[in-house]
C-alpha cells in the first residue's frame, strides 16, 4: 500500500452516465415490471385504440348473450421445460386458468397453441402434452381448440405454448382494483417466492439444502371457496412475474390508495428466504404460480381467511397488510425491526425469465 | 444458509438499540464501507431507529458503482464482438456505459450471459473452443480470489479461449483516501466483514492509529449492523480508536490464507481508477505478468476508449459520504433507476438505488410520511 495517498480533488468527482433510450427490446421488457408496462402502454396500446379499450387486467370481462365471460390469454416460454413441481404444460394451463379465476370466473375452456422448435424430441412433446392434459383435468377445464407450428432449429427454445381461456363470472361478482378502499385487508394464500426459486435452482444449476418445488397449481377452487363466504371481495391477483410486489403496486396505482405490508407476516419458506438471501433477491419480487393475493373488506376478512385456510390451496393463508389513505399509489413495508421501506414496482426482470 | 431470522430478531435489535441510546452523548458520524451494509440499513429502516446523534454515512463499497466508465465501455465493446461470449454477474448488465448497457448489447445480438460463478464462464469456454469467452471480473477483495482461481485453473487446464476483464479494487486504500480529504466528516468505520474474511484485519490497525478512527469489522444482517454501531459508538464515547472484530463468526484475524495466496499468485497491486472518485494509488489489482495472457484488455486491444460523462451526476460525492443521495438535485427527478445518471442509482448495492427503492416515503418534500410503529408477529391491528 502507498504511504502517501494524494488527497482526491472532490470538485472533480463525478459519476455520471447519459440518459438512455432503448431502441430494441431487452429482457426487462418482459419482466412484468415497469418496463413491461411502459412497452405495452406506449407502443402496443396506442395501436389498439388506447387504454380505455384494453383495460390492463389479467383477463378481460366480456358480456355475451346476457352472460358475463372472462377471457384471457398467456404465453409460456419457460426453461427448462420440466422443473421440480411442474412443467411448461402445467404452467400453460394453470397460468391462464388462474388469470380467469382472478376475475372471479369459473374457468371452462382453453385453447392451446404449440410452437415447436425443429429437432425437439417427439417424446418431449408427448410429455409436455400429457402434463398439459393432466393439468387441464385437475383444473376442471377442457382444451377445445388448438394449433401447432414448427420453427427452424435455433429459432425457438424447444417448446413454446400459448393458451387462451374463457370462464363464466357468477352473478354478483365484480372484482376490480377500483373497488379497493382504505381499511380493506390484504391476504396472501400462502408462501411466496417458491416457483421462482424452484425454476432458478434447476436453470442455474444451483443446489440448495432442500429441494424447492414449484407451487404451480390451479386456483379456481380456492376462489370459489372465498366467493362462497362473500361475493364482496374487492380484487384478486395471482402474483406471477414481478411477484407480490408487482401485484400490490398495480392495485395501489389502480385504486389510488396506499398499501402497508407487515414484512414479517408475509409467509416465506426458510429455503426460499435462504436462497434469496444468497442471491441478493427480495422474495416479494420473486414469481409465484399457485398463489393469490386478495383484497377483502375488513368485516369479511376473518371469515374469508378461515375459508382459505380450510382449502388445500390456501392452508398457509395469512393477513399481510392493509389499505390506507396515506401515500396513495405506494406500497410500504413495516420491517421486522420496526422501520419502514417502500416496496416499489420492479423495474425490469429480477431473474432470468421464469414464466 | 440458516440463521437468517436469528440475525433479524426484533427483541435483540431493541436491546442493542437501547444500549446504543444509553451510550451515546453527542453526535457521531460513522461510515459503513460496504454497499451491502447500506442496503441492509435502508431496507430494514435501521437508520430510522438509531438515535439522532448517530449518523450513518454511506461509503464507496459498491463494486458496481465504482467500476470506471472506461471499463464498462471496454466490456460493451468486447461483448459486441461476434466471436465473443461475454459472461458477467447479473448486476453489471444494467450499468450504463457511454450510451448503452450490456442488456442492450444482448438485445443487438451480442452473446452476453449471466453466470453465478466465474467457473461457469470457464465451463462455457471449455464447451465453446471456437469462441472467446470473457468474464467480467469486478469487485473487492471478496470476488477477486475466485476470479484469480479461475484464471489459475484456465492456465492449468490449458483453456486458451478464456480471459478476464479485470477491474478489482481494494478497500484499505479507499479508506485512506476518504480520511485524507479535507471535507471528510467520518469519525469511525464499520469495515466490510466479507472483505476481512478474505484479507484478515492486519491492514486496519495502521489506519485506525494514523487517522485516530475506530474501525469495527461488521457483518451484513440487521443485528450485525447494530452490534457494529454499538461497539463503534462505545469506542468513540471513550475516546478510543482500535480495530474490533464484531463479525467473528466469519472473520479471523489472518483472513483466508488460501485465498490470499491465490491473489498473490495471479494478481498484482496497481493504481486503479474509481468511478466518480478518480485514481487512488495502489487501490486495485490487475493480472500479474505471468497471467497477462489472460487479460481481456490485452487480448482484444481495447485501450483506445473515449468515454463521455455528463456533469450533473454527483454520485462521486455520494460515494465519499459527502452527500446523501436525496440531497442531489437530480435524485428522483432526472435520475431514477429507469433513467440513471450514475451507477449508484443502478447497482443493487448503490446508495442512490437504496434510497430510491426504500426511502422515498421519508425524504423531505417527496412524499407523505407515515407513522412508524413497532410491529410484532402477533400484531392484530390489521384485522
Amino acid at each position: 500500500m502507498s504511504e502517501t495517498t494524494a488527497a482526491p480533488d472532490m470538485l472533480s468527482w463525478t459519476c455520471p452516465a447519459p440518459l438512455r433510450d432503448r431502441p430494441r427490446v431487452v429482457m426487462g421488457h418482459g419482466g412484468g415490471g415497469a418496463m413491461s408496462a411502459e412497452l405495452i402502454e406506449q407502443v402496443v396500446l396506442p395501436a389498439l385504440g388506447g387504454r380505455e379499450r384494453a383495460p390492463l387486467t389479467d383477463s378481460a370481462t366480456v358480456e355475451l348473450g346476457g352472460a358475463r365471460l372472462a377471457f384471457s390469454t398467456d404465453s409460456f416460454v419457460v426453461r427448462p421445460l420440466f422443473f421440480p413441481g411442474g412443467s411448461i404444460g402445467d404452467l400453460a394451463v394453470n397460468g391462464t386458468v388462474n388469470d380467469l379465476a382472478m376475475s372471479g370466473a369459473r374457468p371452462a375452456v382453453l385453447s392451446c397453441g404449440l410452437i415447436l422448435e425443429e429437432g425437439v424430441e417427439i417424446d418431449t412433446v408427448a410429455r409436455v402434452a400429457e402434463a398439459l392434459g393432466a393439468a387441464a383435468q385437475a383444473a376442471g377445464v377442457r382444451v377445445v381448440t388448438g394449433d401447432t407450428k414448427v420453427v427452424e432449429a435455433g429459432h425457438g427454445d424447444g417448446v413454446y405454448i400459448n393458451t387462451s381461456g374463457i370462464g363464466l363470472i357468477p352473478a354478483g361478482v365484480d372484482l376490480r382494483p377500483e373497488r379497493v378502499v382504505p381499511g380493506d385487508v390484504v391476504i396472501v394464500s400462502g408462501a411466496v417466492g417458491v416457483h421462482g426459486v424452484a425454476i432458478m435452482s434447476v436453470r442455474e444449476n444451483m443446489r440448495f439444502e432442500v429441494e424447492i418445488e414449484s407451487d404451480c397449481a390451479p386456483l379456481g377452487g380456492l376462489v370459489e371457496a372465498m366467493l362462497a363466504i362473500t361475493p364482496d371481495l374487492r380484487v384478486l391477483r395471482d402474483p406471477t412475474r414481478g411477484g407480490l410486489a408487482a401485484s400490490l403496486n398495480e392495485i395501489a396505482t389502480a385504486s389510488g390508495t396506499g398499501i402497508v405490508v407487515q414484512e414479517r407476516a408475509v409467509p416465506v419458506p426458510p429455503a426460499v428466504a435462504s436462497a434469496c438471501a444468497m442471491l441478493g433477491l427480495d422474495p416479494m419480487y420473486v414469481a409465484n404460480e399457485g398463489k393469490l393475493v386478495a383484497f377483502v373488506p375488513r368485516e369479511h376478512a376473518d371469515a374469508v381467511l378461515a375459508a382459505m385456510r380450510a382449502h388445500e390451496r390456501g392452508s398457509e393463508a395469512a393477513i399481510v397488510g392493509e389499505v390506507v389513505a396515506d401515500h396513495p399509489g405506494m406500497v410500504v413495508a413495516r420491517t421486522g425491526l420496526g422501520g419502514t421501506r417502500v416496496v416499489d414496482m420492479p423495474l425490469g426482470e429480477q431473474l432470468p425469465r421464469i414464466c | 444458509m440458516k440463521y437468517i431470522d436469528e440475525f433479524q430478531d426484533p427483541e435483540l435489535a431493541a436491546r442493542l438499540l437501547d444500549d446504543i441510546r444509553a451510550t451515546v452523548t453527542r453526535p457521531w458520524a460513522l461510515m459503513e464501507v460496504c454497499g451491502g451494509q447500506t442496503h441492509t440499513i435502508i431496507r430494514h429502516g435501521i437508520d430510522q431507529l438509531l438515535p439522532d446523534e448517530v449518523e450513518l454515512i454511506h461509503g464507496p463499497g459498491c463494486p458496481v458503482c465504482v467500476t470506471p466508465l472506461e471499463v464498462i465501455d471496454k466490456a460493451l465493446e468486447i461483448a459486441s464482438r461476434p466471436d465473443v461470449i461475454f459472461c458477467s454477474f447479473g448486476d453489471m448488465l444494467r450499468v450504463p456505459g457511454t450510451g448503452r448497457d450490456l442488456f442492450q448489447v444482448r438485445g443487438e445480438g451480442g452473446d452476453v450471459r449471466v453466470v453465478y460463478s466465474p467457473l461457469d464462464a470457464l465451463r462455457i469456454a471449455e464447451e465453446n473452443p471456437d469462441r472467446q469467452v470473457v468474464f467480467f471480473g469486478i469487485g473487492f477483495e471478496t470476488t477477486a480470489p475466485p476470479n484469480a482461481m479461475t484464471v489459475y485453473q484456465a492456465r492449468k487446464r490449458g483453456i486458451g479461449n478464456f480471459s478476464l476483464l479485470v477491474s478489482h479494487v481494494r478497500v484499505p486504500p479507499a479508506i485512506e483516501a476518504i480520511m485524507q480529504s479535507p471535507d471528510c466528516r467520518v469519525q469511525a468505520f464499520l469495515a466490510a466483514g466479507h472483505v476481512c474474511s478474505v484479507m484478515g484485519m492486519e491492514e486496519y490497525p495502521a489506519l485506525a492509529e494514523r487517522f485516530r478512527v475506530p474501525i469495527v469489522v461488521t457483518g451484513f444482517e440487521p443485528l450485525d449492523i447494530l452490534e457494529g454501531v454499538r461497539r463503534t459508538v462505545r469506542q468513540l464515547e471513550r475516546g478510543e480508536h482500535t480495530v474490533d472484530n464484531a463479525y467473528p463468526r466469519a472473520v479471523r484475524p489472518e483472513g483466508n490464507p488460501a485465498a490470499r495466496a491465490m491473489l498473490d499468485d495471479v494478481f498484482e497491486v496497481t493504481d486503479r481508477a474509481w468511478r466518480g472518485i478518480g485514481v487512488i494509488p495502489d487501490s486495485g489489482w490487475r493480472l500479474s505478468e505471468r497471467y497477462r495472457d489472460y487479460d481481456a484488455e490485452h487480448r482484444f486491444q481495447v485501450g483506445d476508449i473515449t468515454t463521455r460523462e455528463p456533469a450533473e451526476c454527483r454520485s462521486g460525492e455520494v460515494l465519499q459520504g459527502l452527500l446523501k443521495p436525496h440531497e442531489c438535485e437530480a435524485f428522483g427527478t432526472t435520475c431514477t433507476p429507469r433513467t440513471p445518471l450514475g451507477a449508484t442509482m443502478v447497482s443493487s448495492e448503490g446508495a442512490c438505488a437504496a434510497y430510491y427503492l426504500y426511502r422515498r416515503l421519508d425524504l423531505p418534500g417527496r412524499a407523505t410520511p407515515v407513522t412508524v410503529t413497532t410491529p410484532s408477529q402477533e400484531d392484530s391491528s390489521l384485522v
